[in-house]
C-alpha cells in the first residue's frame, strides 16, 4: 500500500536587526511544517512555531446543506477545536478571523453551491496561537489543491511594557505584554488582510508593528516555498 | 458534509475476501495494525496512531467541590470528541449515536473499572477534590476509534502529573511545578479495549477492523481487559447472537 511521503521541514531561528526601529528585532522561534499527514481529509497540515503546534484539515469542495448554500460561491466553514473543553466564545472569534482571511484569498466563485470546511485543532498552545492557525490553514489549503489568488501568513507582535516590539511571542511574553497584535499578510503585495489586536498602543506603534510584520512575512513565505519545493522534488 | 456511500461492488468484494480469510491490507484475522504512541510537550498529552487512525488525548485537572454522595472521592470526567477532521461524516453537533456509544464505553472502561484511585484525589473531604478531565480528540478515522481512544486515554493518564497541594488547617495552597514537583496519579491497572468485528451473521470474525471493514460489518464486540486477564467491560452491538466458544 503506497503512503504519501510526509515532509517535515524546519527553519532555524534567525535574529536580525531591522531598519524600522533600533529597538525591534525580527526573530522567530523554530518553525516546522508537515503536509498530508491525515488520510481522510482532502488536505491536511500541521504547523509548529516553537512549542505552539496546530493541526489543520480541509474537506472540499463537497456537498453543502441547502440552508447554507450560496448560489455563486462556495460556503467556507471554519471550526476551531481547543485542546481542553468545548469550543467557546474565544474560539468563535478566532474562527471569524481565519474565515475572513481565507475568504479573501480563496477563489470561492470557482465552486458555487459547494462547501469547504477547514478544521483547526490545537495540539499545544505556547503563544502566537492565531498566527499559527493562519499558517496551518494556508498550508492545508495548499495541500488540498484549492485555488487561491494569493497565499497568506500570520504574524503576531507583542509590545512589552517598555515599548519593545517582540515578534512571535511565547505565552509568558504575551502575558506580560502591554498590547498583542496579529496580522494576516498576503503574499503578492504584502498588505494587511486581517488584524486582531488586544491592549492599548499608539498609532505610531501600530504602524511600526505592521512594518515589522511585513518584513517578517517574507521569511514565512520563503519557508512555504522551501517546504513545498522539498516535498515535490522528492516525488519527481 | 456527507461521507461517500459504499458501493455494492466494494461491499461484495470485501465480504467475499473475508470469506476467503483475506483482508484488504494483508493482515491475518487476529493481527493488529502498527501502534505508535507519542507524548506531547506538557504532562498528560498523548498521541496514538493505530495504522492510519489518529487520536489525541489530553488530561487536565481542577479543584472542585465533590459530589454529595461521595465526599471523599475525586471526580473523573471523560469527553471523547468526534472531530469533523476525522471523517466527513462527523458533524459538529455531539448528538450522534456513535459518539454517545464511544463515550459510554470509554467511561465504563476507565471509571467503572476503578483503575484510578479516586480517594487519593481528595484534598479536603467534603470541600475540595481534584477533578481529572480527559479530553480525547479524534484526528483521523480509519476504523477502530475505540481501541485507539482507550490506549490514548490510559497512556495520557499514566503520563499526567498533578500539582502538589499543601494543607494548613482550612487553607489549601496549590504549588506550581517550579515550587514542588508534580505528582503522578495512582493507577492500579491499565484496561485496554479490543474490538472484534463480525460478518455474515457471526460466521467470520476480525480483530481491529479498518474503516472499510467497519462499514460492511454486521456487529461489533468491544472487550476491555487488563494485564491480569480481568475483563473490565464488554459491549456488544449489532444484534449478533454469539456462542460461548466464539
Amino acid at each position: 500500500m503506497t503512503s504519501f511521503s510526509c515532509d517535515k521541514h524546519r527553519l532555524h531561528r534567525e535574529g536580525s536587526m531591522m531598519e524600522v526601529s533600533p529597538s525591534s528585532t525580527v526573530s522567530f522561534r523554530e518553525f516546522g511544517c508537515e503536509q498530508t499527514l491525515l488520510s481522510r481529509p482532502d488536505g491536511s497540515a500541521s504547523f509548529v512555531q516553537g512549542d505552539t503546534s496546530v493541526m489543520a484539515g480541509v474537506y472540499g469542495p463537497a456537498e453543502v446543506k441547502v440552508s447554507k448554500e450560496i448560489y455563486d460561491r462556495a460556503t467556507l466553514e471554519v471550526l476551531v477545536h481547543p485542546k481542553v473543553g468545548l469550543p467557546g466564545v474565544r474560539e468563535r472569534s478566532q474562527e471569524q478571523c481565519v474565515r475572513e482571511t481565507c475568504e479573501a484569498s480563496l477563489l470561492l466563485s470557482l465552486h458555487p453551491r459547494s462547501s469547504l470546511t477547514l478544521i483547526l485543532q490545537v495540539l499545544h498552545d505556547d503563544g502566537s496561537l492565531l498566527s499559527c492557525f493562519l499558517n496551518a490553514a494556508c498550508m492545508a489549503l495548499m495541500d488540498a489543491g484549492l485555488s487561491m489568488s494569493c497565499l497568506f501568513c500570520g504574524v503576531t507582535c507583542a509590545i512589552s511594557t517598555d515599548g519593545e516590539i517582540i515578534t512571535d511571542p511565547t505565552a509568558a511574553q504575551e502575558k506580560e505584554s502591554r498590547a498583542l497584535m496579529t496580522f494576516a499578510i498576503d503574499s503578492k503585495e504584502h498588505r494587511v488582510m486581517m488584524s486582531s489586536t488586544k491592549g492599548s498602543f499608539s498609532v505610531h506603534e501600530l504602524q511600526q508593528c505592521i512594518a515589522v510584520s511585513q518584513k517578517a512575512s517574507e521569511k514565512i513565505f520563503q519557508f512555504y516555498r522551501d517546504s513545498v519545493r522539498r516535498r515535490y522534488s522528492k516525488n519527481l | 458534509m456527507k461521507d461517500t456511500p459504499l458501493s455494492n461492488c466494494e461491499r461484495d468484494f470485501l465480504l467475499k475476501a473475508i470469506e476467503e480469510k483475506k483482508r484488504l491490507d494483508g493482515r491475518q484475522t487476529y493481527d493488529y495494525r502498527k501502534i505508535k504512541i507519542t507524548f506531547g510537550t506538557d504532562y498528560g498529552c498523548c498521541f496514538v496512531d493505530l495504522g492510519q487512525t489518529r487520536v489525541m488525548a489530553q488530561v487536565s485537572c481542577e479543584l472542585v467541590a465533590p459530589k454529595e454522595s461521595r465526599p471523599n472521592e475525586g471526580i473523573m470526567f471523560f469527553n471523547l470528541e468526534l472531530s469533523p477532521m476525522a471523517s466527513p461524516a462527523f458533524e459538529q453537533g455531539r448528538q450522534s449515536e456513535l459518539s454517545v456509544k464511544l463515550n459510554r464505553q470509554l467511561e465504563r472502561c476507565l471509571r467503572n473499572s476503578k483503575c484510578i484511585d479516586t480517594e487519593s484525589l481528595c484534598v479536603v473531604s467534603g470541600e475540595k477534590v481534584w477533578q481529572i478531565r480527559v479530553d480525547v480528540h479524534t484526528l483521523n478515522n480509519d476504523g477502530n476509534l475505540m481501541d485507539a481512544a482507550s490506549i490514548a486515554a490510559i497512556s495520557a493518564l499514566c503520563h499526567f502529573r498533578r500539582p502538589d497541594v499543601g494543607i494548613q488547617g482550612e487553607s489549601v495552597t496549590v504549588y506550581s511545578p517550579e515550587e514542588r514537583d508534580p505528582i503522578p496519579l495512582s493507577i492500579y491497572h491499565m484496561p485496554i479495549s479490543v474490538s472484534f468485528a463480525f460478518f455474515q451473521q457471526g460466521t467470520y470474525l476480525l480483530v481491529d477492523p479498518c474503516e472499510r471493514e467497519e462499514r460492511v460489518m454486521d456487529g461489533l464486540l468491544m472487550i476491555a481487559m487488563n494485564k491480569h486477564r480481568e475483563i473490565c467491560s464488554i459491549q456488544s452491538s449489532g444484534g449478533i447472537m454469539l456462542l460461548k466458544e466464539q
